[in-house]
């Protein structure tokens, strides 16, 4: 009894408790839904091999955002502008130079965020640098709120209605294409998903981290199933747990909300990494020992 | 004389300012086999891609059944089977979805199977015999069942023209068997077969047709006119000698 009681009080004390804080109840649902979307979204990202793409236009939106607060117009349109915009100059330099991909997207997303950076430097306002780099999700305001809602909507509806012609996008265009599918509207649509989450994940984590938003629950996930579905499942299941206690920790030990999803993601990703039934590092093995 | 169903009229392809094929004209009759042959580099690809509609032609015209390009890939005419090393074997997918996705074009906009959908990929599965194996993971089959695998999604599409990249590329004795004689049974049903190859001894086993390439058409037409010596040498640039050295490195990739 005594253990049941000192386990009741502890979960009252960690969970309940922080929630009498109006901003903690955003906090968490703000963050338990953002993690949901790109975590549903990094599904595609892991398998396209997107994870350099992700990052790029996480950091090309930061002209775009302080453009848009400038202009007084929702952030997620000038990061959309900006994100898409990024990856068109990656496009033009790639196919205009001798200049290989990687050092491409290395060039132009630099150049966009650190044009970025000299905005917010030079504009006299009200933006905190830091809440845009490293998340504000203890202090996020009703409107940034209502934007993450918009932005989820749009991006799991897109997902969920778009999903198989997707998945047949990221595994084979080749054929996608001979079947008549518009292969260049899927590009442009995972990749506007993939800003407009930037912003979104922008309030929780911050422009730096949230990249890891996109990738880690999607690579977990993929050392855990052979099948897609069950990978965003689970995808989705972490990425919700990992923003919730996340932000709980960052709570309790008063430290950056953001660096604790994060951490809490790659924690998971190692656990998964040595211990996935198939496809961790103790089962395959094993599998070698059986083999020869 | 069949009807035409692969009509490349005077076809010249070129990636930024280079020509990678030039004036290629071809006209492949229904219930054919067809080889394609020539080195890397030769154009097999870039005419694949011209009958599949990605490249656009900077001169000459493709159609198939008549149709413009447009109007094949709406009405899933092209089937293509990729090479082994273009797949992505890792991917979350199963046999059975990879065999459903030669379905997409017929279903609405959600891909929800329809049950002919699904019997058709019954019947597709059944044929290249891996039923039993339609909930393992790509990765998991052999070289062979990949392969098959692949050759059941483009019979799911039921295209009456079918592309196939290296098909016996690094596969068993069994598959081939499997695959050579389910062609013959496409060929009597009136598909016309094109069959990019590095393997020459299956050209003259079963191909009808052949086409040499080397940046254009250097010649084509039934294999036992055109599979001659002096055309394979004008094909690999060299002596004789040369394509059967370029044959031995091909098997060894695998």
């Amino acid at each position: 009894m005594d253990f049941i009681q000192w386990f009741v009080q502890g979960f009252i004390y960690l969970f309940v408790t922080p929630m009498q804080h109006e901003f903690m109840v955003k906090a968490v649902l703000v963050s338990a839904l953002v993690g949901l979307v790109c975590s549903a979204l990094s599904c595609y990202m892991t398998l396209k091999g997107w994870a350099l793409m992700g990052d790029a236009v996480s950091h090309a939106v930061l002209p775009g955002v302080v453009i848009a607060y400038v202009m007084n117009i929702p952030l997620a349109i000038g990061a959309f502008v900006f994100g898409v915009g990024s990856v068109i100059a990656i496009g033009f330099i790639k196919a205009k130079t001798r200049i290989k991909e990687d050092t491409v997207i290395g060039l132009v997303f630099t150049g966009f965020f650190a044009l970025g950076l000299v905005l917010v430097s030079k504009i006299r306002s009200t933006i905190d640098l830091t809440h845009i780099l490293f998340g504000n999700v203890l202090g996020i305001s009703d409107s940034d709120i209502i934007q993450t809602v918009i932005i989820s909507v749009i991006t799991l509806v897109t997902l969920a209605i778009l999903r198989k012609d997707l998945i047949l996008f990221c595994f084979d265009s080749t054929h996608a294409r001979s079947i008549g599918l518009n292969t260049t509207f899927l590009y442009y649509t995972l990749l506007s998903l993939l800003s407009l989450t930037a912003v979104a994940g922008l309030q929780t984590v911050g422009i730096i981290l949230v990249v890891a938003m996109l990738v880690t629950p999607g690579a977990t996930a993929y050392l855990l199933s052979d099948r897609f579905d069950h990978m965003t499942l689970i995808a989705m299941a972490l990425g919700v747990f990992s923003s919730v206690m996340g932000t709980y920790i960052s709570y309790h030990i008063d430290g950056s909300t953001g660096g604790c999803i994060v951490v809490l993601q790659t924690i998971l990703f190692v656990v998964a990494m040595i211990f996935a039934p198939k496809h961790g590092i103790i089962a395959q093995s094993k599998d070698i020992e059986v083999n020869y | 004389m069949g009807n035409i169903s692969i009509d490349i009229e005077n076809v010249t392809v070129a990636y930024h300012g280079k020509v990678a094929l030039h004036s290629a004209s071809i006209k492949l009759e229904e219930g054919v086999i067809c080889g394609l042959v020539g080195m890397n580099g030769a154009g097999k690809s870039t005419l694949f891609k011209a009958i599949m509609g990605f490249v656009t032609p900077v001169r000459g015209n493709v159609s198939i059944h008549g149709l413009p390009i447009r109007q094949v890939q709406k009405r899933n005419l092209v089937a293509y089977v990729p090479q082994s090393e273009e797949v992505d074997w890792k991917f979350p997918v199963d046999v059975y979805d990879v065999v459903m996705m030669g379905r997409y074009g017929y279903m609405n906009l959600l891909r929800i199977p329809r049950s002919i959908d699904k019997q058709v990929v019954k019947e597709s599965l059944e044929r290249v015999g891996l039923w039993d194996m339609r909930f393992k993971q790509i990765g998991e089959l052999s070289g062979g069942q990949k392969k098959r695998a692949f050759f059941a999604r483009a019979l799911a599409q039921q295209a009456t023209v079918l592309l196939l990249d290296e098909p016996f590329a690094g596969v068993d004795i069994k598959t081939e068997k499997l695959m050579i004689d389910m062609l013959m049974e496409l060929r009597q049903a009136g598909y016309t077969i094109l069959i990019s190859t590095h393997d020459l001894s299956s050209i003259t086993t079963f191909c009808d047709q052949v086409i040499l390439i080397n940046r254009t058409i250097l010649a084509y037409g039934n294999t036992s006119e055109v599979f001659t010596e002096e055309n394979l040498s004008r094909t690999f640039g060299g002596s004789v000698g040369d394509f059967s050295g370029a044959k031995a490195n091909s098997r060894d990739q695998y």
